[in-house]
């Protein structure tokens, strides 16, 4: 495909050397917005996992310690009997303490504080609990105790991630759009500089498709260029924001990483690039001709 | 004369060409060649020779009437079979029309190429034509870096590298000295008794009246006849124009530079 030869001077126009630089901004902006996809995509899918088929029971404090023992008890007790609970255990203080250090600070702070009692409850993944009875059942046996189950805030953020990558989503038909109309108009274009040389290699007696093989490797190769350029100043750019990110969360956010398959999604970016220009460039040249002698 | 008949390279009849909205710069255009003829087309400049070449290379489609090629009517051929009768016919244009990026060697290629023949039969038969026209030493020169009269000869040999049936030359000795002329003339009469029909468009007399082929005429976009010595292809023509002595023939030397409305 990538003939060495061109019997049309495609490199001698001016317009071939603004096309790569076109195709690299698309392909950069384009890996941007596909890497921040990805990173949704993969943060929504973990706190799905991690949160959905697991509850937190909340027991406010009671009297006092003997008091507070007894419900958790009861509580434990209720959860254990339960089909389709798979796990069901009192969240330690410590590590209570520990997630509450940043707010309110260290250990003799806290001492003394009436903190509620965490149960964290796991369900078996094809257990099917119907949350609202659950709760009735436990307020009426703990008094003040309340089942939370993620969900209402789960769907609230997974609405989010799905609302940012639809838009995402549209940057990236966007992107290719243009890419499309930049090369039906440096193909175009070429077809009117080059004229005289198609006439010639139509009288010599040549096809369609053997014009429209060198402008389609000539817009492949070119694409490619463009798209590598592009690909090599986003990397940097996504490494910085991860490297940033990681510093700026501080363990409150989960990490913004990228996988393997998603830097070879990136990479792939380039060569989607190509195949773009190749096929839209073929695609004008033969709709081009089409209408000549 | 039978519509289809296979001896009969090119028939026109009733030919109209114009340009735009222009008159019409051929009229009334009707004539056949055999295959295997050898035909001079004279005429004054402007009269319509490049014009007639035109229609009979598929660079332009007439106004009016029938272009018949090889057999086959040109107005109902489909698109996707124009380059198979092109590669049938080769063109020596006026203005040579040679791609200016590439060497001598790629331009003589180009219709072999074009054509999908392999490229070490390709170097071995451009090199070989390349050399007997004199250009071995120009193999990788780029046209604009030849004489007009080195660029003619590439624009010969690429018009007959790929052996056609019918070779069309548009003046195709106008840039050379008259040895050089009778030597491409002659490298037509080779390609003539290997059974390619040739039009050579000219304004050279000498030349018409040494070798005493038929001659087509063009007169104001009218074609007359008159028939050459050695082979009478005109013999069995509808009568088409008005026939013109030869004696007139002093008019196309003279070479007026403007556009004849
Ligand atoms: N592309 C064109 N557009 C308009 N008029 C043309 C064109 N080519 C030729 N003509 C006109 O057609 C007439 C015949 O021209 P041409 O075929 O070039 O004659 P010749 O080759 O005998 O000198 C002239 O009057 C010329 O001005
Ligand atoms: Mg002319």
């Amino acid at each position: 495909m990538l003939s060495r030869r061109s019997d049309i001077p495609l490199d001698r126009d001016g317009l071939s050397r603004f096309l790569p630089w076109l195709v690299a901004f698309m392909v950069y902006l384009a890996a941007l917005a596909l890497a921040g996809t990805l990173v949704l995509n993969t943060l929504a899918a973990r706190w799905d996992r991690d949160v959905s088929g697991t509850l937190t029971v909340q027991i406010p404090p009671g009297a006092g310690p003997r008091d507070d023992d007894e419900r958790l008890r009861a509580t434990l007790a209720l959860f254990r009997d339960l089909p389709g609970v798979a796990y069901a255990e009192p969240l330690d203080q410590g590590r209570l303490m520990a997630l509450l250090e940043p707010w309110l600070g260290g250990m003799e702070a806290t001492a003394d504080l009436p903190l509620p009692q965490l149960i964290d409850v796991s369900l078996t993944s094809d257990a099917k609990l119907d949350v609202a009875a659950l709760s009735r059942r436990l307020a009426a046996a703990v008094p003040g105790a309340t089942i939370d189950d993620h969900s209402i805030w789960l769907a609230r953020l997974v609405r989010m991630v799905r609302a940012v990558e639809a838009l995402a989503g549209a940057i990236l038909v966007l992107i290719g759009a243009s890419t499309v109309g930049t090369v039906v108009f440096t193909t175009r274009t070429g077809l009117a500089v080059h004229q005289e040389a198609i006439e010639v290699l139509h009288l010599t007696g040549a096809q369609d498709a053997y014009i429209a093989r060198q402008f389609a490797s000539r817009a492949m190769a070119l694409g490619l260029r463009g798209g590598v350029a592009g690909l090599a100043l986003a990397v940097p750019t996504l490494l910085g924001i991860g490297f940033l990110s990681a510093r700026l969360e501080a363990g409150l956010l989960p990490q913004l990483t990228l996988f393997a398959e998603h830097w070879l999604a990136l990479a792939a970016l380039p060569l989607a690039a190509a195949l773009i220009a190749m096929l839209t460039a073929r695609y004008t040249v033969m709709r081009t001709l089409a209408r000549m002698l | 004369m039978s519509t289809d008949d296979s001896d009969c390279i090119v028939r026109f009849e009733n030919v109209g060409l114009r340009y735009g909205l222009g008159p019409e710069v051929l009229q009334d255009i009707s004539y056949s060649l055999d295959a295997g003829s050898f035909h001079f087309l004279v005429g004054a400049s402007g009269a319509g020779k490049s014009s007639l070449l035109r229609l009979m290379y598929l660079a332009n489609k007439p106004s009016r009437g029938l272009v018949n090629l090889f057999g086959r009517d040109i107005a109902t051929l489909p698109r996707a079979e124009l380059p198979a009768v092109r590669r049938r016919i080769g063109v020596v244009f006026q203005e040579f029309r040679l791609l200016s990026h590439l060497s001598a060697f790629d331009n003589v290629a180009l219709p072999l190429r074009v054509a999908g023949v392999r490229e070490d039969e390709v170097e071995r038969n451009v090199v070989e034509l390349l050399s007997w026209v004199g250009l071995k030493d120009h193999l990788q020169a780029r046209p604009p870096t030849l004489s007009g009269g080195q660029q003619q000869r590439v624009a010969i040999a690429r018009a007959v590298i790929a052996r056609p049936r019918l070779l069309l030359a548009d003046e195709p000795t106008g840039n050379v000295d008259d040895r050089m002329a009778m030597r491409l003339v002659h490298l037509f009469e080779e390609l003539n008794k290997l059974g390619t029909t040739i039009v050579i468009a000219t304004h050279n007399e000498t030349l018409v009246d040494k070798l005493r082929h038929p001659c087509l005429r063009l007169d104001e976009g009218r074609l007359s006849m008159r028939p050459g010595r050695v082979i009478d292809a005109a013999a069995d023509m509808p009568a088409a124009g008005r026939r013109r002595d030869e004696s007139d023939g002093s008019d196309e030397t003279r070479r007026k530079s403007g556009k004849v409305a």
